[in-house]
């Protein structure tokens, strides 16, 4: 439609920068991963011992694949959703691009030596400004096409990008600023940590999640969202609550007991949204009959991104739960790759699937690629969470129970190794993503094969009523 | 465009409420915690790190100890933490209120180095610790830090810092020293110990099992030093 038609550069450069970050940081966390089990590996270069690649990894990952990505994303559901044609895409790809700047600049100086250590704001805080300033830019013309859209309605999936759009910068100059430009003292800090990178993770992940998840069920399902009703109670109770819940990551640390009782509260208040959430997308998936998730390929992404997302999050509840001593383990750290990767990726590889296919007017050059990409992730992300999952729940019984060192990094080893598999099955799967995107944007010998193959019509349908025909 | 606003503010509101309550509470209620003095030895605790601490500190973030290594030592199940002398009591929030930037660490994929200064060998194993982990700790899977070493042409004495030239295998004639960032790190791990035991504190934390009460009280006594920063 014309508003596809409007977004289709920006769009396709932002995803373009992501996809070519997600490469970068898979190859980063390889690197990482191989080095957790086999330390002598590219041992002797300073910038890629594991305390600068595994940042690197994750920075990578975060800022340069799922900002990008997000916003790619927001973009394009917005423009469609409100209906907009806005001009002015030029300025998106300016701010694209020094956003793009700002984020290898950043990596590259993890690695050269200037992280700072804080988890998830290990950039050199001298390039925050800029990016922040790009960002701004890009979300800033998200927020416009809404306003110079022409549907009357604001949808769910909208609700949940406002939010994204909005809370990432205010969470990130906050953290900043208390962290860096005026520190505050003592283990205040590692609070301030806390409540940004978990509300990175529950403000800007999930959100773009559920937004692409609103957005397609429907549409590819051709029913609405189930009870969408109970929609907007969902909405409000996880907004008020997942701010407060990042204090609950630092149970056990020596911060004041008050801060981890309302992590814990707010963390536990969390299930009840939750529980709205899967009502919403699993009945609307059950409604659909499974065996439509054969037919779509951005169907069966988008739905799996539901099921982990919303396993993953229970993960958070269910550590405080069990209070196993976990919290210092690798379970904790497989609780946020759970969201970043099973929640958020498959979301956008869905979304990915289904919108770049529309925005070029042609179809995707080869089925066997994207099956290749779905089994790649799955088993990845399968495997790599599992393992890192059970190697921690050991690693916390060994180190509770008084093992001996030696033997605690023993017994981790395989898990480790396991994880490192599953690593790879990810590089190979974004390998052939990035190749199939190249395929299908840059070679025009694809052309004429997509003559032969037009989109199926009944996937061009513009409205996108269906999500909240109920 | 209404409701994006009703939106837009609601998300406002409840991220603000959440920084204000959990961030702006924290600074109140304990942000100004100050150092304690004892009187009977004339010294306020904890005490401020050394020079080559603070800036071994810094090394400790570029290379990101932090990644696998945590500063908490925690009490009171189901840490094992102090049987495995790990510290001689767990953590409190006052140790860290010196400290420019506080890197608790989230996975411990090696050992917990807040007390490492008081459990550490002498300064000779460090840097071999250092420069070949495996072999000080057969089975260890730290990275060995051999760019934080030089080797270089002994001119007149062996450095005093110098690595044992066999173990090292160093080539004829030369040896094996620690760079001034290696010498920092080192000056900082050996800086870390955590054994004063605050009145305030201790009293919270007797017996065992207590719940976990880090100095959230604003210290008020007139023996609290202001925070010199």
């Amino acid at each position: 439609g014309p508003a596809d038609a409007a977004v289709r550069w920006p769009v396709l450069f932002l995803l373009a920068g992501s996809i070519l970050w997600l490469l970068a940081g898979s190859v980063l966390a390889v690197i990482a991963a191989i080095k957790l089990h086999t330390p002598g590996f590219l041992a002797d270069c300073e910038f890629l011992t594991f305390g600068r690649v595994y940042p690197a990894a994750l920075n990578a990952f975060v800022y340069g694949w799922g900002v990008n990505a997000g916003l790619a994303v927001a973009l394009w559901l917005m423009a469609r959703l409100a209906r907009a044609t806005l001009p002015g895409g030029g300025l998106l790809i300016v701010a694209g691009a020094f956003w793009n700047l700002g984020v290898k600049l950043g990596v590259l100086g993890i690695l050269a030596g200037w992280s700072t250590s804080v988890p998830w704001l290990e950039m050199p805080h001298q390039i925050v400004p800029l990016l922040l300033v790009a960002y701004a830019l890009a979300a800033a013309w998200v927020v416009g096409a809404l306003r110079h859209g022409s549907s009357p309605r604001l949808y769910a999936s909208q609700w949940w990008l406002l939010v994204a759009l909005f809370s990432l910068p205010w969470l990130w100059a906050t953290a900043e600023a208390m962290l860096f430009f005026g520190p505050v003292r003592g283990t205040v800090q590692v609070l301030v940590g806390a409540w940004f990178v978990h509300g990175f993770l529950l403000l800007w992940f999930v959100p773009l999640a559920l937004a692409v998840i609103y957005y397609l069920l429907p549409k590819l399902l051709g029913r609405p969202i189930r009870a969408y009703h109970l929609t907007p109670f969902g909405f409000w109770a996880y907004v008020v609550c997942a701010g407060w819940a990042g204090a609950a990551r630092l149970t056990g640390a020596p911060v004041p007991a008050w801060t981890q009782a309302v992590g814990t509260v707010a963390s536990l208040l969390l299930l009840v949204p939750l529980g709205v959430i899967a009502v919403n997308v699993f009945g609307t998936l059950l409604d659909g009959g499974l065996a439509v998730l054969a037919r779509s390929n951005a169907l069966r992404f988008v739905g799996l991104a539901a099921l982990f997302l919303v396993l993953a999050l229970l993960r958070f509840a269910g550590m405080l739960v069990l209070r196993d001593g976990a919290e210092l383990s690798w379970f904790a750290t497989a609780s946020d790759y759970a969201v970043l990767y099973g929640g958020f990726s498959f979301a956008v590889f869905g979304a990915a699937y289904y919108l770049l296919p529309r925005l070029v007017r042609r179809a995707w050059p080869f089925a066997s690629l994207i099956h290749m990409h779905f089994l790649c992730s799955v088993l990845g992300f399968v495997i790599g969470v599992v393992a890192l999952s059970l190697g921690g729940l050991r690693q916390a019984a060994d180190l509770g129970g008084g093992v001996k060192f030696d033997e605690v990094t023993a017994h981790l080893l395989p898990y480790l190794q396991l994880a490192t598999v599953g690593g790879i099955l990810l590089l190979v799967g974004h390998l052939a993503f990035a190749f199939h995107f190249v395929k299908l944007v840059f070679c025009p010998c694809v052309r004429a094969r997509a003559a032969a193959a037009p989109v199926p019509a009944e996937l061009l349908r513009t409205a996108p009523d269906l999500e909240a025909a109920s | 465009m209404n409701r994006a606003i009703v939106i837009f503010l609601g998300a406002f509101a409840a991220l603000t409420l959440s920084w204000a309550g959990l961030l702006l509470g924290s600074v109140r209620s304990y942000g100004a915690l100050g150092a304690y003095f004892d009187d009977t030895e004339s010294k306020a605790y904890p005490a401020q790190a050394p020079g080559l601490a603070t800036r071994g500190a810094q090394v400790y973030a570029d290379l990101g100890c932090a990644y696998c290594h945590t500063q908490q030592v925690r009490g009171g199940e189901p840490s094992a933490d102090l049987a495995r002398k790990w510290g001689g009591r767990e953590s409190y929030a006052r140790d860290y209120i010196r400290e420019e930037r506080v890197l608790l660490g989230s996975v411990r994929v090696g050992p917990d180095l807040r007390n490492f200064g008081s459990r550490a060998p002498a300064a000779a194993e460090l840097y071999l610790h250092l420069y070949s982990p495996a072999a000080v700790v057969p089975g260890s899977t730290m990275p060995a830090h051999r760019f934080l070493f030089e080797t270089r042409q002994i001119t007149g004495q062996p450095s005093p810092l110098a690595l044992d030239r066999v173990k090292v295998a160093a080539p004829a004639g030369s040896e094996v020293v620690p760079t001034s960032r290696g010498e920092a790190l080192v000056g900082y791990l050996l800086s870390l110990r955590d054994g004063y035991n605050y009145p305030e504190e201790e009293g919270k934390n007797m017996p065992p099992p207590a719940p976990k009460m880090e100095g959230e009280k604003k210290a008020e006594t007139p023996k609290t030093e202001a925070p010199k920063k």
